[in-house]
């Protein structure tokens, strides 16, 4: 009894380890689009509170818990409270199973993937049925295009895993961060690139980021699935899709970009220098690429029309990973040098 | 053959994303371009000298003020935002007892200053002003002397930059 309390106690303490900085990151995600949109536009971003601008998140934070809960008088006011924690929940559930680094992982389950994979899809159901339970046609519209593509993508996004589950052979994530040992160039993202790039393009679609932000799509539908929402609730999207995107950063980092092995692997050199640098500091760096390469595409590119965005899901992605997967499950059998011969 | 080459051409150039990274290129060497920002308060944009902004009478350096009560103004002003009463004082000139200009109706055009024979109401390049109580938009004469006698050297110095172009 006291036994299994104890351990409760430390999974407690470890999800706190892990959730406090997660939602910590996001309100700096949050600053960092502000900045790095606002310098790609030749803006300097916020700079007015604290050193910086440093406080900004917080004062953003303050600013929304403050105001007033406006729930409409015609819509389904359980749903419409329980929508932003079902988007929520999964988003930071998600990372029970991202190894941080060889022995750091809250949850080492076999089917990791699996587990991850539903979770991402999970946050769909929180568009929906905020969309549903706001009673308005625009949040209607964005929640019902918000399914569409994130169910279309959704397909293409699996595939493309399928891909590297086929190559690492498990479902495990320390697995198949291990099977990329051995330099930069034996990381998934080499030898099933075009599956990478899928992946990555479904995984910008499927947290509804620019260009595919057709949920919000604010020039047509206002603001999509959360237009009725204010205070908590709105704050509370906003935690989701960001962290959202954060797992979505890790995922890419973990099945492709060899986790938290260092790229220098397996260089003479250089093997030597980097030797101190943590794992987990690589970890944290790769995501913060892809992190910054969702703002700087957001920054870039216009939104897709909503036919555009099927025809690209249906006829694009999807062709390319069930070729790509035949032929690594082709390379798997012949055992092709230098990634698939062990 | 040539129309099977170039549609090779365009799939190779949309699967390789040419120009989606060429879009990524453009907005990456615009992140590390300086910043064109100006920090209002602390900073400001620089004025022309024939910037329009609030309405003021100028007075002649002896303290005597420029206005004859000629009305140009109240008859060429398109938003019918002055309104002027005059007499004639003792010792024979024609001045005016009451020079309002309504600041919700003034349309900054500038046509006062250009019809002004004696060059007494201009417009100054103070462009940040308010007013918080009804009543405060109607800039009465004192008001308007009032900015002309503190903004005398700029006005002077901007009536002087341009009198070539007038």
């Amino acid at each position: 009894m006291l036994y299994d309390l104890a351990t409760l106690l430390w999974v407690v303490i470890k999800i706190t380890v892990i959730v406090i900085p997660l939602l910590i990151t996001v309100a700096y995600m949050i600053y960092a689009e502000r900045k790095v949109i606002g310098y790609i536009q030749l803006r300097i971003g916020p700079n007015r509170v604290g050193f910086r601008g440093l406080l900004q998140p917080f004062a953003d934070l303050i600013k929304l818990i403050q105001k007033e809960v406006i729930v409409p008088n015609l819509s389904n006011r359980y749903l419409f409270i329980f929508a932003p924690l079902l988007s929520l929940i999964p988003a930071i559930a998600a990372w029970a199973v991202i190894p941080f680094q060889q022995f750091l992982v809250l949850a080492n389950i076999n089917a990791g993937v699996l587990f991850l994979f539903t979770m991402s899809s999970l946050g769909v159901y929180g568009v929906l049925i905020a969309g549903w339970a706001s009673n308005s046609k625009y949040a209607m519209l964005g929640a019902l295009r918000s399914a569409a593509q994130t169910i279309s993508y959704e397909i293409a996004m699996g595939f493309a895993l399928v891909g590297v589950l086929i190559a690492a052979g498990s479902m495990n994530l320390t697995e198949i961060v291990q099977s990329q040992k051995g330099g930069i160039l034996h990381w998934w993202f080499v030898p099933l690139f075009p599956l990478f790039i899928v992946f990555w393009i479904a995984g910008i679609a499927e947290t509804n980021r620019a260009p595919f932000d057709l949920a919000e799509g604010e020039s047509e539908i206002v603001a999509g699935f959360h237009v009725e929402y204010s205070s908590v609730g709105f704050a509370l999207f906003f935690l989701a899709e960001y962290s959202n995107m954060i797992l979505i950063s890790a995922i890419m980092t973990l099945v492709f970009l060899g986790g938290w092995l260092s790229p220098f692997e397996g260089v003479p050199f250089l093997q030597n220098i980097f030797y101190i640098v943590p794992g987990i500091a690589w970890f944290f760096l790769k995501i913060a690429f892809f992190l910054f390469v969702y703002l700087w595409v957001r920054a870039t590119l216009p939104r897709y029309r909503y036919d555009q965005l099927m025809q690209l899901g249906w006829k694009v992605l999807i062709p390319v990973t069930i070729v790509w997967l035949a032929l690594t499950a082709t390379m798997v059998m012949l055992k092709a040098p230098i990634w698939f011969n062990h | 053959m040539k129309k099977l080459w170039l549609n090779l051409c365009h799939y190779l150039q949309s699967f390789l994303l040419i120009d989606i990274l060429k879009g990524l290129k453009l907005t990456g060497r615009y992140f590390f371009h300086k910043k064109i920002t100006v920090q209002f308060p602390e900073e400001q944009t620089p004025l022309s000298p024939r910037f329009r902004g609030l309405l003021a009478l100028r007075r002649y350096p002896n303290g005597e003020e420029r206005c004859i009560a000629c009305k140009l103004c109240e008859a060429v002003c398109p938003a019918l935002a002055i309104t002027i009463e005059s007499e004639q004082r003792k010792d024979g000139s024609r001045r005016t007892t009451r020079y309002d200009i309504d600041m919700f109706k003034c349309i900054n055009c500038g046509l006062c200053e250009e019809s002004c024979p004696v060059d007494s109401i201009v417009v100054t390049p103070i462009q940040h002003y308010h007013m918080d109580k009804r009543g405060q938009n109607i800039m009465t004469k004192e008001k308007l002397l009032a900015v002309g006698d503190m903004m005398e050297a700029k006005l002077a110095n901007d009536r002087l930059q341009d009198h070539k172009y007038r």
